[in-house]
C-alpha cells in the first residue's frame, strides 16, 4: 500500500538530490538548470500528495503555477546561459570565478 | 464578485506595462525617451491609484489572496518613489552606453509588479509569484547587458542560487500547506495556533521559509549573491535591486512570519538572531577589505540587514515599525549612494572603485557634501536618518530585553564607520585622479541633491515618516 | 519671539552653507556678502531680543522648538533659553563677530582659502550662538563641540604650514581632555537626575548634593561636586586654564581675525559663560567654587607673566588673553558670576580691538608678527595706534574705561568672598593688575614708539590700513571706552541677572561691594583711595616706560641677571616640554614596551598593532569565503538551512 507518506519521503529524496546536484556539479551548467527543474518537481510531489490527503484542490492550483513559473525560469536561465557562452566561450561552473571576495 | 478595486493600482500598472511594451516595439533608437516618459507616466498612474483608492482598514478580494491595507499603501507608495529614482539616474548612464533600451524599464516595471504583488499579498501563493516575477525580472536586468561577462556570470549566480531559494521558500510553503490545509494566510495563523499547530513538520516548513526570507533579505550566510551582483550588474541594475526589493523582502518577512507564522515568534526568533549577528559581523568586517564601491555597499547592505531584522527579532509593534522605518530611510540612502556612482560614471569610465571618489571636494564641493550625508548617513551619525534607524531598532531590542544584542549592534555600527568615514577622508583629504568635470545632466543633479538633503531633513524631523510607520502597522 | 529666535541661529548657518558649499558659483564678493548680511540679520534680531528683554522686560523665554528624540524618560530637544545672560551674550557674540566679518575682508584679500574662510567663521558664529542659547545639556555639548570643530578648522587653516598643523592637532588633543571630564559631567548629571533639561536639573541642585559617589575607593564624594568639577574641566579645555591652556598660544598660528572671533572674544568664553549658567549647581558646591577660584586664579596670574618675555605680537595679546580668562574664571570661584560675565563682556570689545588691531600691523608690515623689527609705527598708522592704545588703556584698567569697572569690581569682589583660596586669588589677581600694565604697555611702546626697527623695504610700503580694517577696529573702540560706565550698575549690583543666576545669600560678595557703590563717577574716584589696582597699574606702565623707552638696554641685562627665572619663563613653565616628553613620552614608552613585549609573546603584534588593522586582517581572511564558486555558495545555504532545522529540532 503506497501512503501519503512514501511521496513525501520521495519528494524530500528528489529535493536533495536536485540542491546536492546544485553543488556537487562542477562541469556544466545546464546541469545546474536540470537540477533546478528536479528540485521544483519535488515541491509539486509535495503540494499533490498534500491536496490529495486534504482532498483540496488548491495544492494542484499551486502546482499548475509552479509550472508555469519554471517554464518561465528555465526560459530566463537559458537565455543567461546564451550570454554567458557569448561572452565567455564556456559553460564551465568552475571558471565563474572573476567575482569574488 | 470579485471586488477589483484594491488591486486597482496593480491592474493599472500591468496594462500600462503592455501599452509601454507595446510602443516600445514601434519605436527607432533615437525615439527611446519616448519609452522613458512613458515609464515615468506609468508609475505616476500608478502611484495615482494607489493613493486614490488608499484604505486605512484592510480589504481582501480574490478569495481572500490579496489584501490592500495602510502598510501596504504606503510601501508600495516608496517603492514607486524608488524606481522612479533609479529611472531618473539611469537614464544618462544607460544612454552614454547604447544600453538605453526599452527592455530596462519594461523590466523595471514588471519587478515593480512583484514587489506590489508581494506587498500585498495575503496568501502564501499570491506570494510566490509576486516573488518570482520580482525575482525572473532581477536576472534578466542583471544580464541586460549583453556585451559584459561579468554581468553575465553575476546574473547566471544570481539566477542558480535565487532558484534554490525559491524552491527552497515553495517546500517550506508545501509543508505548511500539508499541515494546516489552507494557503491564505489569516486562516493559516488560526490553524497554527491551535494547542498542537506547531509540529515538527511545521517547525521544518519554518526554517525552509525563513531561508527564503534570509535569501531575499540577502542575510549571512544567505548573502553570497549580494556582493558578486551588486558588482557584476549594471550599475543602473545594482541601484535597482539595492533599493525597490528591500521593500519586497520587508513586506515578505512581515507577511509571512509576523502575520501568518507570528505564535512561532519565539521559533523564528532565535533563527533571526543568528542570522542578524552573522550579517552584521561579516557584512562590517569584509566590507573594511574593499576596494569597489559596489561591492563594499554590497557589504554595507548586509549589515543594514542584519540592523532590519533586529526589529523583527523584537517583534512589538513598535519593534516593526522601526524595522520598516529603517527599510525605509535604507532605501532612500541606497538610492542616493548609487546614485552617485552613476553621477560621477561617462563614457568609458565607471566611477566604481574606492579611489575615483578622491578628491571629488575639488571637483565639485556640493556633491562632496551630498556623498558625505549619504556614508554619515548609512554610518549612524547624527543627525541623519540613517542614525535614527538604529537608535529606533537598537532601542526596541533594549525593550525587549535584548540589551546584549543592542551593544553588540552599537560595536558593529562602529566597526562599520570606518569604511564610511574613509570615502569621505578621500573626498577631502586627498588630491583628485582626475579632473574631468561631472557630465550628469541637471535633472538628475537636481533629484540626487534633493535625496541626498532628504536624509538630512528626515533625520532633523523624522516626525512625519515614524508616525506613518507608527500608524500603519 | 520664537521665530526671532530660530532666526538668529539660522541666518548665519544658512549663509555659512552658502558661501561653502556653493562659493565657487557666487565668487568672492558673494561670499562675503552672504555670510556678512547673515550676521548682521542674526545681530539685529539679537538686538530686538535684547530690547525686548531689557527694555520691555519681558518674560524669560524657556522652550522646546523642536524635540528630536525620546530614549526611555530623557528626552534630546531643541530648546532655547533666553533670559537677560543669553540676550547679552548673543549680542556680544553677534557685535564681535560682525566687526571680525567686516576685518576679513581686508585681511584676507589674497588668500586662496576666501570662500572657505567666511564659511567657517559664520558657521562658528552659529555654533556659538547655538551653546549659548541652549535649554539644554545636549545642545549644549553639540555647540561646545562644534565650536571645537570649527576653531580646530580654522587654527590648521593654512594647512600646508607644519607648525599650524602642529598647532591644530595640540588643540584637538589639550580639548579633548577637557571634552572628556565636560562629558563626563553630563554624564553624571543625566545618571542622577535622568535629565536633560536646565530647569528640571537645576531644581534637583539640592538634592544632587545629599547623594554621594564614590570615586576612589573608601572616599564619599556628593554628586554635585564631581559633577561640578566634571564640568569645570571641560571649561578649563575650551576656556584655556592651567594646566590645560598650552593650545591657546599656539592656535596663533591661525589667522588673526580667527584670533580675534574665537581666540579672545567668543570661544574661549564659552567655557565661563557655562559655569556661569550652571551657577544653580555651582552654588551648592563649597568644594568646586574652590576649585574654580584657585584655577583661575593661577591662571591669572603666571599666564601674565609669560606675556612680558614673548617677542610675537600675537602670542603677547594671547597670552594676555589667558591672563584675563583667569580673571574671569577668579570671578566665578568667587560667586560673582556676574562681574566675570561683565569682564567677559568689556573684554571681549578690547580683546578683539587689541588682536585686530595687531592684524592691522601684521598686514602692514607684510606677515612680520616679530616685535623687535617694529616700532615707531604711531605716525605711519595713526588710526590702527589710537585704537591699540584704546585697547591698551581698557585692558590695563585706566579709569573710565571699560576695563577699569569690570576688573575693579571683580578684584573687590574677590576681596570680600570667603571661598577658601580667596586670601590666594585676590593676591594674584592684584599683582596680576601690575603684570598686565607691564606687558601691554610693552606691547604698545615696542611697535608704536620707539626707534624704527624695520627694514628698509618694510618701511618703504608701509601705510595706514584700507577702510574695511580700520573701520572695525573704531566700531569696537567706542565700546572698549563707554561700555562699562553704563553698564556697570545694572550688571552688577542691579537685577539684571536675577533671572539666570543664582547666588546663594553667604556667597552674595557682589551685593557686599554695591552696597558702597554710589554710580560710576563715584566708583572711578573711590578707586583712587580705596583700591591699590590703579596704582599698581601705573607702576606697571612707568616700569613698562623706563624699560622700553627710556633704557632699551635695561631688559636684557635684567633677563640675564635673572637668567634661571628668564629661562622659566621663556620655556613658559616647562608645561609644553612636560607634556611632550614625560606625558607624550610615558605614552610612547608604554607603546614601545608593549611592542617589545608582545613581539617575543603570544600575542604576537595583534594589540600592539592596534585593533584596527586587526579587524582589518580579520577581514580579508574573512572575504576569502567568498571564493567566486557557485558551489561553495550553494554549498553555504545547504549548511545554513541544516543548521536552522537542526537548531530548531534539537530546541524541541
Amino acid at each position: 500500500m503506497v501512503t501519503v507518506a512514501h511521496y513525501l519521503v520521495l519528494a524530500a529524496v528528489l529535493f536533495s538530490v536536485s540542491v546536492a546536484g546544485i553543488f556537487i556539479n562542477r562541469r556544466n551548467v545546464i546541469v545546474l538548470l536540470m537540477c533546478i527543474e528536479l528540485m521544483l518537481l519535488a515541491v509539486n510531489f509535495n503540494f499533490i500528495a498534500f491536496s490529495r490527503l486534504l482532498g483540496d484542490t488548491l495544492g494542484q492550483v499551486f502546482v499548475f503555477f509552479i509550472l508555469t513559473v519554471a517554464a518561465a525560469e528555465a526560459a530566463i536561465g537559458l537565455a543567461i546561459l546564451v550570454v554567458l557562452f557569448r561572452n565567455t566561450r564556456s559553460i564551465n561552473v568552475d571558471e565563474m570565478d572573476t567575482l569574488k571576495g | 464578485m470579485i471586488d477589483y478595486y484594491p488591486a486597482a493600482a496593480e491592474i493599472f500598472l500591468a496594462t500600462a506595462i503592455c501599452v509601454v511594451l507595446l510602443v516600445d516595439v514601434f519605436l527607432r533608437d533615437e525615439q527611446r525617451m519616448i519609452t522613458y516618459w512613458l515609464s515615468l507616466a506609468a508609475l505616476l498612474g500608478t502611484a495615482a491609484c494607489s493613493a486614490l483608492f488608499f484604505v486605512d482598514e484592510p480589504v481582501t478580494t480574490f478569495f481572500g489572496s490579496f489584501v490592500a491595507d495602510a502598510a501596504s499603501g504606503v510601501l508600495k507608495l516608496v517603492a514607486y518613489v524608488a524606481v522612479a529614482l533609479v529611472f531618473v539616474y539611469s537614464r544618462d548612464y544607460l544612454a552614454r552606453r547604447n544600453l538605453f533600451k526599452g527592455e530596462f524599464f519594461i523590466l523595471g516595471l514588471f519587478g515593480l509588479l512583484g514587489i506590489m504583488v508581494m506587498v500585498s499579498a495575503h496568501s502564501l501563493l499570491t506570494i510566490y509569484l509576486g516573488l518570482e516575477l520580482l525575482s525572473l525580472s532581477l536576472y534578466a536586468l542583471v544580464a541586460f547587458n549583453r556585451e559584459s561577462a561579468t554581468a553575465a556570470e553575476s546574473a547566471m549566480k544570481f539566477f542558480v542560487l535565487g532558484a534554490i531559494a525559491s524552491g527552497t521558500l515553495l517546500y517550506g510553503i508545501s509543508l505548511l500547506y500539508g499541515v494546516t490545509g489552507t494557503l491564505e494566510i489569516g486562516t493559516l495563523a488560526e490553524r497554527l495556533s491551535g494547542p498542537d499547530g506547531m509540529g515538527i513538520p511545521a517547525l521544518v516548513g519554518l526554517a525552509f521559509i525563513v531561508v527564503g526570507v534570509a535569501f531575499k533579505f540577502g542575510a549571512v550566510p544567505f548573502h553570497m549573491w549580494v556582493p558578486d551582483v551588486y558588482q557584476g550588474a549594471p550599475t543602473p541594475v545594482t541601484l535597482y535591486i539595492g533599493s525597490a526589493p528591500k521593500i519586497a523582502a520587508f513586506a515578505l518577512a512581515w507577511r509571512v512570519l509576523v502575520e501568518g507564522l507570528g505564535d512561532a515568534h519565539a521559533s523564528w526568533q532565535g533563527m533571526l538572531i543568528v542570522l542578524s549577528i552573522l550579517s552584521l559581523a561579516i557584512g562590517n568586517i569584509v566590507a573594511i577589505a574593499q576596494t569597489n564601491l559596489k561591492r563594499m555597499l554590497a557589504y554595507s547592505t548586509i549589515s543594514h540587514v542584519g540592523f532590519i531584522l533586529m526589529g523583527f527579532i523584537a517583534g512589538s509593534d513598535d519593534a516593526l515599525s522601526a524595522a520598516l522605518f529603517y527599510t525605509v530611510s535604507y532605501v532612500i540612502m541606497a538610492a542616493a549612494a548609487f546614485g552617485m556612482i552613476l553621477l560621477l560614471s561617462r563614457e568609458g569610465f565607471e566611477a566604481e572603485q574606492l579611489e575615483d571618489f578622491k578628491g571629488l571636494n575639488a571637483r565639485s564641493p556640493w556633491f562632496a557634501f551630498v556623498m558625505l550625508m549619504i556614508m554619515f548617513s548609512m554610518a549612524g551619525v547624527p543627525p541623519f536618518i540613517g542614525f535614527y534607524a538604529k537608535l529606533l531598532v537598537l532601542g526596541s531590542l533594549i525593550d525587549a530585553g535584548l540589551v546584549w544584542f543592542a551593544v553588540l549592534g552599537v560595536l558593529m555600527a562602529v566597526v562599520g564607520a570606518f569604511y564610511y568615514l574613509r570615502v569621505v577622508w578621500y573626498m577631502y583629504f586627498d588630491d583628485p585622479l582626475d579632473e574631468a568635470p561631472i557630465a550628469a545632466p541637471g535633472g538628475m543633479r537636481v533629484v540626487l541633491s534633493v535625496n541626498g538633503l532628504g536624509l538630512l531633513v528626515l533625520g532633523v524631523f523624522p516626525g512625519y515618516l515614524l508616525e506613518l510607520c507608527m500608524r500603519v502597522l | 519671539m520664537e521665530s526671532i529666535y530660530l532666526g538668529i541661529v539660522i541666518a548665519p548657518l544658512a549663509a555659512a552653507i552658502v558661501a561653502g558649499l556653493f562659493g565657487r558659483t557666487i565668487g568672492r564678493a558673494g561670499a562675503h556678502w552672504v555670510t556678512i548680511v547673515g550676521v548682521a540679520i542674526s545681530f539685529a534680531l539679537s538686538l530686538v531680543v535684547l530690547k525686548d528683554i531689557v527694555i520691555d522686560g519681558a518674560a524669560v523665554f524657556n522652550g522646546t522648538v523642536y524635540q528630536w528624540a525620546v530614549i526611555g524618560d530623557i528626552r534630546m530637544e531643541i530648546g532655547f533659553l533666553v533670559d537677560h545672560l543669553t540676550a547679552l551674550m548673543i549680542t556680544v557674540v553677534n557685535f564681535v563677530s560682525l566687526a571680525v566679518h567686516v576685518y576679513t575682508i581686508g585681511y584676507m584679500r589674497d588668500d586662496p582659502g576666501y570662500q572657505r574662510f567666511f564659511s567657517y567663521i559664520s558657521l562658528f558664529t552659529f555654533a556659538m550662538l547655538m551653546l549659548v542659547m541652549s535649554n539644554n545639556f545636549l545642545q549644549l555639548f553639540f555647540g561646545w563641540e562644534a565650536v571645537g570643530v570649527v576653531s580646530y578648522l580654522l587654527i590648521g587653516f593654512w594647512f600646508k604650514r607644519p607648525t599650524a598643523i602642529f598647532a591644530n592637532l595640540k588643540a584637538f588633543l589639550v580639548n579633548r581632555v577637557g571634552d572628556f571630564g565636560f562629558l563626563l559631567g553630563i554624564a553624571a548629571i543625566v545618571l542622577h537626575t535622568g535629565s536633560l533639561d536646565y530647569a528640571t536639573v537645576f531644581g534637583r541642585a539640592e538634592l544632587l548634593d545629599a547623594e554621594s559617589i564614590e570615586v576612589l575607593a573608601g572616599r564619599q564624594w556628593s554628586v554635585l561636586t564631581v559633577a561640578c568639577i566634571c564640568l569645570f574641566i571641560g571649561a578649563m579645555g575650551k576656556s584655556a586654564q592651567v594646566p590645560l591652556h598650552v593650545w591657546l598660544p599656539d592656535s596663533m598660528e591661525g589667522p588673526t581675525p580667527i584670533s580675534a572671533l574665537i581666540h579672545a572674544a567668543t570661544m574661549v568664553t564659552a567655557g565661563i559663560f557655562m559655569v556661569a549658567r550652571m551657577s544653580p549647581l555651582f552654588e551648592y558646591s563649597e568644594a568646586a567654587l574652590s576649585v574654580v577660584l584657585i584655577i583661575g586664579a593661577t591662571t591669572a596670574f603666571l599666564t601674565g607673566l609669560l606675556g612680558i618675555v614673548q617677542n610675537d605680537i600675537k602670542r603677547v595679546v594671547a597670552y594676555s588673553t589667558l591672563s584675563q580668562l583667569g580673571y574671569m574664571t577668579v570671578a566665578l570661584g568667587a560667586s560673582a558670576y556676574a562681574a566675570g560675565i561683565f569682564h567677559l563682556m568689556t573684554h571681549a570689545f578690547f580683546k578683539a580691538l587689541l588682536f585686530l588691531a595687531a592684524g592691522s600691523v601684521i598686514i602692514a608690515l607684510h606677515h612680520e608678527q616679530d616685535m623687535r623689527r617694529m616700532g615707531g609705527l604711531r605716525k605711519y598708522m595713526p588710526i590702527t595706534y589710537w585704537t591699540a592704545l584704546i585697547g591698551t588703556l581698557a585692558l590695563v584698567g585706566f579709569p573710565g574705561m571699560s576695563g577699569f569697572f569690570s576688573k575693579d569690581a571683580l578684584i573687590e569682589a574677590v576681596h570680600a568672598s570667603t571661598t577658601f583660596g580667596a586670601g590666594f586669588a585676590y593676591w594674584c589677581v592684584l599683582l596680576g593688575v601690575f603684570v598686565t600694565a607691564l606687558y601691554s604697555f610693552r606691547l604698545l611702546f615696542l611697535v608704536f614708539h620707539g626707534e624704527e626697527r624695520l627694514d628698509s623695504e618694510a618701511r618703504a610700503h608701509l601705510h595706514e590700513s584700507p577702510a574695511v580694517v580700520w573701520a572695525p577696529l573704531v566700531a569696537l573702540a567706542v565700546p572698549s571706552v563707554f561700555i562699562g560706565w553704563f553698564t556697570i550698575e545694572p550688571l552688577l549690583f542691579g537685577e539684571f541677572f536675577a533671572d539666570s543666576m543664582l547666588v546663594l545669600e553667604e556667597h552674595d560678595v557682589l551685593h557686599e561691594v554695591g552696597e558702597e557703590f554710589e554710580g560710576s563717577a563715584a566708583f572711578v574716584l573711590h578707586a583712587f583711595t580705596a583700591s591699590a589696582a590703579i596704582w599698581l597699574a601705573l607702576a606697571g606702565a612707568i616700569v613698562a616706560w623706563v624699560l622700553y623707552l627710556l633704557r632699551p638696554e635695561l631688559p636684557g641685562r635684567i633677563a640675564r641677571r635673572f637668567a634661571p627665572a628668564h629661562r622659566l619663563l621663556v620655556n613658559k613653565y616647562y608645561f609644553d616640554w612636560f607634556n611632550e616628553n614625560v606625558l607624550a613620552g610615558a605614552t610612547r614608552g608604554l607603546g614601545r614596551l608593549l611592542w617589545s613585549v608582545g613581539d617575543r609573546t603570544v600575542i604576537d603584534g595583534a594589540i600592539v598593532n592596534g585593533s584596527a588593522r586587526g579587524v582589518a586582517a580579520l577581514s580579508a581572511i574573512v572575504r576569502r569565503v567568498q571564493s567566486g564558486y557557485l558551489y561553495h555558495y550553494a554549498f553555504a545555504m545547504v549548511i545554513g538551512l541544516a543548521a536552522l532545522i537542526g537548531w530548531l529540532i534539537l530546541r524541541g
